[in-house]
C-alpha cells in the first residue's frame, strides 16, 4: 500500500515525461523504420552514408573538441577562482559563468560575427583572413564562449570540496605538488570532470541556432542536416530522413554514456 | 626517530593579528609536551611552524640545533594529524597509510606490510580496505595517526586531534596516543585548548597566551604551583576571594595562609584558590550557605553562598550526602601557599571576620 502511494507521487513526472519525451521518441523511431508507408531500413542506411554521414561526424568532432577543451580551459579558470584571495571577482566570475553558459543561439552568432566576422571590430587588427570566423576552429571557439562558463560552474563547487587540509596531510607526507594534483586531487575531481566533459559534448552536439546563423552549409552538422531534411525548400520528403538523423544522435548519446558510465562507476568507486 | 625542537623567538602576524610574538621553547628528545591555551594565542600557529606550512616573520625553528624555517613542508621529517577531515577520500585506510611510502617509490609489497603493520599498531586491523567514509571518526584519526608514523619521522605534531570526537573516544584515544608515544620514545608537541587534556597526558605543559610562552612545566607544576593569574585561571577552576597581603602572608576568609612567589608591601589582592582546596563542613551555626551541587562523578561541586559572595568547593562523593543545597556550613581553606593577584573582583571581603564565621 505504502509502495503504490510513493509510486502515485511520481505518478504526474512520469505522465509529463510520456508525454514530451515517450510518444516523440517513440513517433521518432517509428518514423525513422518507415519509408512510403512500409517498414524499412532505408532512411537510417541513407542517414549513415554519403553527407548525411560526414555530418555526423563532423559533429561528433566538434563536441568532442569542445568538450575536451571546455573541460580543460574550464577547470583552469574554476582553480584559478576558487583560490583566489579577492572574494569579489570569484562573485564577478561565477556570476558571468551563470549567465555565458546560457547566452547561444543567433545572438552569440552576432556577436562573434561582429567581433570576428569578415568585417568585425578585431578581425581588421588581427589580420584574420576572410571567413576564418566560418570554419570548424571558428565554430570551435565560438562554441568554447557558453562551454568554458558551463565547466567553471560545474568545477567550481568541486574545488571547494578539495579541502586544504589534503594537500597539507600530501605536503607533510613528503608529496610535491604535482604528486597531490595526480594521488588525491585529480582523482577527487574525476568525477566531477566527466560529468562536465559529457555535458559540453551534449550542448555542443545539440547546438543548432549558432551554428546555422554562422556557418550554414559551410561546415557539415548533422544538427543542420536535420533541419534541412526538414524545412527545406529544394528537398521535399525528407522528412523521415531527418528522424533517422535524430535516431543516429540519440545512438551517438548513448555509446558517450557508455563510456562515461563505467568510467563513472570507477572514478566514485570511493564514494560507495 | 626522535629528536630536540627548538622554538627560538618565533613572531608571525596575520594582518593586525599578532599569532606569535617572540615564542620561545625547547623541547627534549623523545619527550611529550602540550602547546595548551585558549583559541588564538598561536599554539596551532607554532606547530604549523615545525610542519613547514607557516613561515614565521621572523625567529626560526631549529630541530637538533638544525635550523629549518626555510626547509619546505615536504622536506621535513614532521609526521602530523590534523583536527578532522584529513584522509583521503579516494583511498582506502591502507593506501592512505602508505602514501608516503608511495611517494618515495617504495616497493608495492613493502609499503602495504608497513601499512598493516601499522594498522595493526593503532588497533584497526581489519580496517584496511575501509575508504574514510566507511570509518568513525575515531577510526579515521587512528588512521591519521598511523599515516604520520608510516615515515618514521622524527617529531610527531597532533594538531587537536581530538576535538571532533565525543567524550569517551576521546579519552581512550589518548591514552593510545600517549601509550605510543612511549613505546616509539618519539618526540611530540600536541595542541590543545582542553587542559584536562593536556595534563593528562603531557611530560611538560606549555600554557601560551597571545603568541608568548606564559609557564611552561610538568602538569603537576602548571596546576599547583601556576607562574601567572592567567595560567591559574586557564588551567582548572579558581575562586577569586578578597584578601590582604602583609609580609610573607595573607589573610583571607579570617584564616592566614602563606604567599607563593614574592609578595611585596602591605595591599589589598585577590587570592587564587582552587575549589579542592575549599573545606565545607555542616554546621547549624555556620553562615555559609549550600546554593547547589553538582555531580562530578568522584568528586561533587558545590556552590556556597559567604557573606557578600559565593564560593566554589569540591568535596568527595560520600561526603556531599550531607551537602545538599540550603545546608548551613562553615568553610575553611587548606593551609598551603596560594596565588596571589592584583584586586579585580572578588567576593567576599571578610577579611578580619574568623573563619568559622562564615
Amino acid at each position: 500500500m505504502t509502495r503504490a502511494k510513493g509510486w502515485l507521487g511520481a505518478l504526474p513526472l512520469l505522465v509529463f515525461f510520456a508525454l514530451v519525451f515517450g510518444i516523440p521518441a517513440i513517433a521518432l523511431v517509428a518514423g525513422a523504420f518507415t519509408a512510403n508507408g512500409e517498414p524499412s531500413l532505408a532512411n537510417v542506411g541513407q542517414s549513415l552514408q554519403g553527407g548525411y554521414l560526414t555530418a555526423m561526424a563532423g559533429s561528433v568532432q566538434l563536441s568532442a573538441v569542445v568538450a575536451l577543451a571546455g573541460a580543460v580551459l574550464g577547470t583552469f579558470l574554476a582553480q584559478a577562482v576558487v583560490t583566489s584571495r579577492f572574494a569579489l571577482l570569484r562573485e564577478a566570475v561565477l556570476t558571468a559563468s551563470g549567465v555565458l553558459a546560457n547566452f547561444g543561439g543567433v545572438p552569440l552568432a552576432f556577436f562573434w560575427i561582429a567581433t570576428l566576422g569578415n568585417s568585425g571590430v578585431i578581425s581588421g587588427l588581427l589580420g584574420l583572413p576572410s571567413g576564418a570566423l566560418y570554419t570548424f576552429w571558428g565554430l570551435v571557439i565560438v562554441y568554447l564562449y557558453f562551454a568554458i562558463p558551463l565547466m567553471v560552474l560545474v568545477m567550481a563547487p568541486a574545488l571547494d570540496g578539495l579541502r586544504p587540509q589534503w594537500r597539507e596531510a600530501a605536503a607533510n607526507n613528503g608529496a610535491t605538488a604535482w604528486q597531490f594534483w595526480r594521488f588525491v586531487g585529480l582523482p577527487v575531481l574525476t568525477p566531477a570532470m566527466l560529468g562536465g566533459v559529457v555535458l559540453l559534448f551534449g550542448s555542443a552536439f545539440a547546438a543548432f541556432a549558432t551554428a546555422n546563423a554562422m556557418v550554414g552549409t559551410v561546415v557539415p552538422l548533422v544538427t543542420l542536416k536535420i533541419a534541412s531534411a526538414l524545412t527545406g525548400d529544394v528537398l521535399i520528403g525528407y522528412e523521415n530522413i531527418a528522424l533517422a538523423l535524430s535516431l543516429d544522435m540519440i545512438v551517438v548519446a548513448g555509446l558517450v554514456m557508455a563510456i562515461y558510465l563505467p568510467l563513472q562507476k570507477r572514478s566514485t568507486r570511493w564514494l560507495r | 626517530m626522535t629528536a630536540q625542537v627548538e622554538f627560538r623567538g618565533l613572531r608571525r602576524v596575520f594582518g593586525k593579528t599578532v599569532a606569535l610574538d617572540g615564542f620561545d621553547l625547547t623541547i627534549a628528545p623523545g619527550e611529550f609536551v602540550a602547546l595548551l591555551g585558549p583559541s588564538g594565542c598561536g599554539k596551532t600557529t607554532a606547530l604549523r611552524c615545525v610542519a613547514g606550512f607557516e613561515r614565521p616573520d621572523s625567529g626560526a625553528v631549529l630541530v637538533d640545533g638544525e635550523d629549518i624555517t626555510d626547509v619546505p613542508a615536504n622536506k621535513r621529517d614532521a609526521g602530523m594529524v590534523f583536527q578532522s577531515y584529513s584522509l583521503f577520500p579516494n583511498l582506502n585506510a591502507r593506501d592512505n597509510v602508505a602514501f608516503g611510502l608511495r611517494v618515495r617509490k617504495v616497493p608495492v609489497a613493502t609499503r602495504r606490510a608497513k601499512a598493516d603493520e601499522l594498522l595493526e599498531l593503532v588497533g584497526l586491523p581489519s580496517h584496511a580496505d575501509r575508504f574514510p567514509h566507511q570509518l568513525s571518526g575515531g577510526q579515521q584519526q587512528r588512521v591519521a595517526l598511523a599515516r604520520a608514523l608510516a615515515l618514521e619521522p622524527r617529531v610527531l605534531l597532533l594538531d587537536e586531534p581530538l576535538s571532533a570526537l565525543d567524550a569517551k573516544v576521546r579519552v581512550s584515544l589518548r591514552e593510545e596516543i600517549r601509550r605510543l608515544q612511549l613505546d616509539l620514545g618519539i618526540t611530540t608537541i600536541f595542541v590543545t585548548h582542553d587542559q584536562e587534556e593536556a595534563l593528562s597526558i603531557a611530560d611538560r605543559v606549555a600554557v601560551l597566551r597571545d603568541g608568548r610562552l606564559e609557564q611552561c612545566g610538568p602538569p603537576a607544576e602548571v596546576y599547583d604551583r601556576p607562574a601567572t593569574p592567567f595560567v591559574a585561571e586557564f588551567v582548572g577552576t579558581m575562586n577569586h576571594l578578597a584578601g590582604h597581603v602583609s609580609g610573607d602572608k595573607v589573610r583571607v576568609l579570617g584564616q592566614l595562609l602563606p604567599v607563593d612567589g614574592e609578595p611585596a608591601g602591605t595591599r589589598e589582592v585577590d587570592v587564587l584558590i582552587r575549589p579542592e582546596a575549599v573545606r565545607v563542613t555542616p554546621d547549624p551555626e555556620g553562615k555559609a550557605e549550600i546554593l547547589a551541587a553538582s555531580f562530578r562523578g568522584a568528586s561533587v561541586r558545590l556552590r556556597v553562598a559567604l557573606s557578600g559572595g559565593e564560593v566554589l568547593a569540591d568535596v568527595p562523593g560520600h561526603e556531599a550526602l550531607s551537602l545538599a543545597p540550603g545546608t548551613r556550613v562553615t568553610v575553611r581553606l587548606v593551609e598551603r601557599p596560594v596565588l596571589v593577584a592584583e584586586r579585580t573582583v572578588t567576593v567576599p571581603s571578610p577579611a578580619s571576620e574568623p573563619a568559622d564565621a562564615v
